[in-house]
């Protein structure tokens, strides 16, 4: 392995190691919460198109916005800065500070100030800094970095925070419980919020019709924070704001589901600074507070700091929309494994956060942690605001491909075979993307090429060089590929004037190249339900690259596979697809390479391949025709096709053929394509798979014949039981 | 009441219910004596802007900073309550309504059974006026809560316990829980 790659690996094996428990625990509670919890709104995907427009109409008019914002706030009495970046935003706020002789400064959670690091910039100046959030707070103390955008201590335990506390303030008896700590620190900040001379908090969102901040919280340190001092600065990014408050509503209905999985927050703030509620001034704390006549001051200070670049930004932009609810982070399987100290660069974590740094901090800081987004897209779904956070990735991804340059895709046809990518490419991500030249070559020379890529030498140089795990088997191409058996038994047994429908099957690289069985059992799955079959040279669907962030290359594809299939999609015959991996290509990525008439004709026309077969027995095909078993199967389907809907067919038609089916429910295997096949990343994937194989090593789980749907699926099941998995149509397969 | 209103009634103790938060109907008449069978140590409150009621004299609602500090228990009003999420709409005002709900131990916001609505964006109708006129409200939903320190705790810079209070019509005849 190269010392870079050691190096990531290393890291993220002592993250692994250490955080990795408290963050796959707390994780996977917030990720089970939000299923739970979203699945009582009956309305949950009108309220995300609710979402996602009044965001995009937002930052559509945000000039527009802060003006009026502006003139709101200052009619009521309060003022609006306006910062071009942390340095800025800081020095204003040490300027207020200044002003108010502030010797103690407490604050709410806010990423935003975590971003302009105003802690150590109004410490400097000798203000004594507080973080009123428990979990800040720990941090604070532990002189550590949130770990996660929502919960920042996520990745401490109990027992971790009881030994910081009783070390850092040896109490007379040692704290032990969660509750002794929570009343420990209630006591301990309230003492510091009662004499604070200014209260900071952020912003969930801020209306510019009335001025308003929403303050999403559950502890009731932001409430105090905001109204006890008699100063209070917000801090928040100018992409906070929304026209209305009752822009509010799908918003308040979507956040606490989305993160934590509760289905309101304790307390949601609807703030109009400067406020008329009295201060709580307990220098003075005989007067009774209808007595008082207070003269509060109120600062929202927006930060800029790379936001009306990412507005500008056709790819960046949808970052805007984000809400900051973690429903990303959660819902992403390498983040429950590590958490935010490796998914996340210096303020942000999670999926959305590469362009999230990549706006405000830059590419080097998305740099760090791009790579373990795998695009698996269990993400998509769970996003409040339909934001297509892999697509973000992949995106930051090419660019990075690119030395970083943020400009316009260069869509410029390189001459360089095989891929069309300029600039210099990192020699492991070129391999992977060019994996239909590699299995086209492996092929054709198999078994030899097998067995030399198998040698030892070759796997060590492999690694050296391309940072190809060693720990991995390799695929082992075959010589007679799909498309070559079906010629040679002379195409299609079903004609096309008997057949009930005609349709292309797909031949995916590693279903034409390796896992030919699989697309044997497809064409005589098809046939038994009389369908005609054609299965013409095809392309590679662009997946592979895509992954890698090569941008340009995937799009000529794309094109080059439209190409392939406008003519059988002209003649009305469907396409099928086996891989899902490549189905999810069609019916998302592709919306965003092709022109929308052909993206619409090809994604409408493409089928999962047990999709088609459920729709062909629901239309009268004879399930007698297909092979039925009253047998026990472990079915673990594609993150893709989770996301896309489809996995669903495969268990309906799995169980009307007699199966028994017991079906995962993790986020994604691990494997995630090439991802773990990467030496820096290959512990990790283990400890991802890791919670399939707890799922199928259970006692109900343990003798069932395992079924996947995925190529990487069945690899990465393959390495994590010993128990070679088989494909659902291989099962069903009549022969 | 109307049919619909029941309903938003029923809905709004069934929320309270799955949140683990205590809800008394009461008729004006009784709401004395139910608060008094309630309420914990000393107690603290704002004057309650319903023609039906006034707070008890035994509810300081001279507060100071010092009372706050030592009260256990504060009766303030809610202006809306939320079917959909047991959520009550807490007013911001001069006399302080927000703080005192806030520094307590267990606290008792007291709403009229007519000022029950149905969703969250019922509520965020009713608050978008007074809010461009210029106030501040919390939607509070149960206790304040964390769980930062490693499992679920109630009372972490807030309230550990709410008990809602819903004021019912005299004519209605009230029930009691």
């Amino acid at each position: 392995m190269s010392n870079a790659r050691e190096e990531k690996a290393a890291k993220i094996r002592h993250l692994l190691e250490t955080e990795g428990p408290a963050v796959e625990e707390n994780t996977l509670g917030f990720n089970s919460g939000r299923y739970e919890s979203v699945s009582k709104l009956s309305d949950y995907e009108e309220l995300k198109t609710q979402a996602r427009s009044i965001k995009e109409d937002a930052i559509e008019r945000l000039p527009e916005l802060i003006d009026a914002l502006t003139e709101t706030v200052e009619a009521n009495g309060g003022t609006v800065y306006i910062a071009d970046d942390a340095a800025d935003a800081n020095q204003y706020i040490r300027s207020i500070a200044s002003e108010n002789q502030a010797a103690r400064l407490v604050k709410s959670k806010s990423m935003t100030s975590e971003e302009i690091d105003v802690n150590e910039a109004l410490e400097e100046d000798g203000v004594d800094v507080v973080e009123t959030d428990l979990g800040e707070w720990v941090l604070q103390l532990a002189d550590e970095a949130p770990s996660h955008i929502v919960a920042p201590a996520l990745h401490k335990s109990r027992s971790e925070i009881a030994e910081l506390f009783n070390t850092t303030f040896d109490p007379d008896e040692p704290l032990e419980t969660a509750e002794e700590l929570t009343m420990f620190a209630r006591k301990e900040l309230g003492a510091l919020i009662e004499d604070a001379d200014i209260g900071m908090t952020g912003a969930n969102f801020i209306t510019a019709d009335s001025g308003s901040i929403m303050l999403v919280t559950s502890e009731g340190n932001a409430r105090k924070s905001a109204v006890v001092p008699d100063t209070h600065i917000a801090v928040a990014g100018v992409e906070k704001i929304v026209p209305t408050v009752e822009d509010l509503s799908p918003f308040i209905e979507l956040i606490g589901r989305s993160g934590t999985g509760q289905d309101i927050t304790s307390y949601i703030s609807l703030l109009t600074p400067p406020v008329d509620s009295p201060v709580v001034e307990f220098a003075d704390s005989n007067t009774a507070f209808a007595d008082r006549e207070d003269d509060r001051s109120f600062h929202l200070v927006l930060i800029d700091n790379g936001r009306l670049a990412m507005r500008e930004d056709d790819e960046l932009r949808e970052t805007l929309y984000c809400i900051r609810c973690s429903a990303c982070a959660n819902s992403c399987a390498n983040f429950q494994s590590v958490g935010g100290h490796a998914f996340g660069g210096e303020t942000y974590s999670g999926g959305i956060a590469t362009g999230w740094e990549a706006g405000v901090h830059g590419y080097d800081s998305a740099a760090e942690f791009n790579d373990l987004c795998t695009g698996c897209s269990r993400c998509v779904n769970q996003c409040p605001v339909n934001i297509d956070i892999p697509w973000i990735n992949t995106v930051v991804r090419d660019r990075l491909n690119h030395g970083q340059d943020d400009s316009r895709f260069d869509w410029m046809y390189d001459t360089l075979v095989p891929d069309e990518e300029s600039g210099s490419i990192d020699l492991q991500k070129r391999l992977f993307g060019n994996y239909e030249t590699l299995a086209k070559a492996g092929s054709a020379t198999a078994p030899l090429s097998n067995w030399i890529a198998s040698q030892g030498p070759v796997r060590t140089v492999l690694e050296r060089v391309a940072g190809i795990d060693s720990r991995r088997d390799l695929p082992k191409f075959k010589r007679n590929t799909l498309r070559d058996w079906f010629d040679s038994r002379g195409g299609c047994q079903i004609a096309p004037s008997s057949a009930d429908r005609e349709v292309v099957l797909y031949p995916d690289v590693y279903t034409n190249y390796v896992a030919v069985s699989r697309g044997k059992s497809a064409v005589r799955v098809l046939e038994a339900l009389n369908v005609h079959v054609t299965i013409p040279a095809v392309p590679e669907s662009g997946r592979a690259p895509l992954s890698q962030g090569m941008v340009s290359t995937a799009s000529d594809r794309a094109s080059s596979v439209f190409a392939a299939l406008a003519e059988p999609l002209d003649a009305g015959r469907d396409v099928v697809v086996i891989e899902p991996s490549d189905l999810a290509m069609f019916k998302r990525e592709y919306e965003k390479l092709l022109p929308a008439a052909s993206y619409d004709r090809l994604s409408e026309n493409s089928y999962d391949v047990l999709e088609y077969v459920y729709g062909c027995l629901e239309n009268g095909g004879d399930p007698d025709s297909l092979r039925s078993r009253e047998i026990k199967v472990a079915y673990h389907s594609h993150c893709q096709q989770r996301t896309l809907g489809l996995a669903v067919y495969t268990t309906a038609v799995l169980e009307q053929l007699g199966y028994d089916v017991l079906e995962s429910d993790v986020e994604c295997c691990g494997m995630a394509g090439s991802f773990g096949y990467k030496s820096e990343y290959y512990e990790l994937s283990m400890d991802v798979g890791d919670r399939l194989k707890d799922q199928f090593t259970t006692d109900d789980a343990q003798s069932r014949t395992v079924v996947a749907s995925g190529t990487s699926c069945g690899e990465q099941l393959d390495s994590l039981l010993r128990r070679s998995p088989t494909h659902p149509l291989e099962l069903i397969d009549p022969i | 009441m109307s049919i619909n209103q029941d309903n938003n009634v029923t809905d709004f103790q069934q929320s309270l219910a799955a949140l683990d938060v205590d809800v008394t109907y009461t008729a004006p008449a009784a709401f004395a004596e139910t608060l008094a069978s309630i309420v914990q140590g000393e107690t603290i409150g704002v004057p309650l802007p319903f023609d039906s009621i006034s707070q008890p004299e035994w509810i300081d609602t001279e507060v100071t900073p010092a009372k706050l500090n030592a009260a256990q228990t504060s009766v303030t009003p809610a202006s809306l309550g939320i079917a959909d999420y047991g959520s009550v709409v807490l007013d911001s005002t001069t006399d302080g309504a927000e703080q005192i709900s806030l520094f307590v131990d267990l606290h008792i916001p007291v709403l009229s059974a007519e000022d029950i609505v149905r969703s969250m964006s019922d509520a965020v109708g009713h608050l978008g006026p007074k809010l461009r006129a210029g106030g501040s409200s919390i939607i509070a939903t149960g206790p304040s809560a964390t769980a930062d320190m490693g499992a679920l705790v109630k009372g972490a810079h807030g309230p550990k316990d709410v008990h809602v209070i819903v004021l019912t019509d005299e004519t209605d005849g009230g029930n009691n829980e």
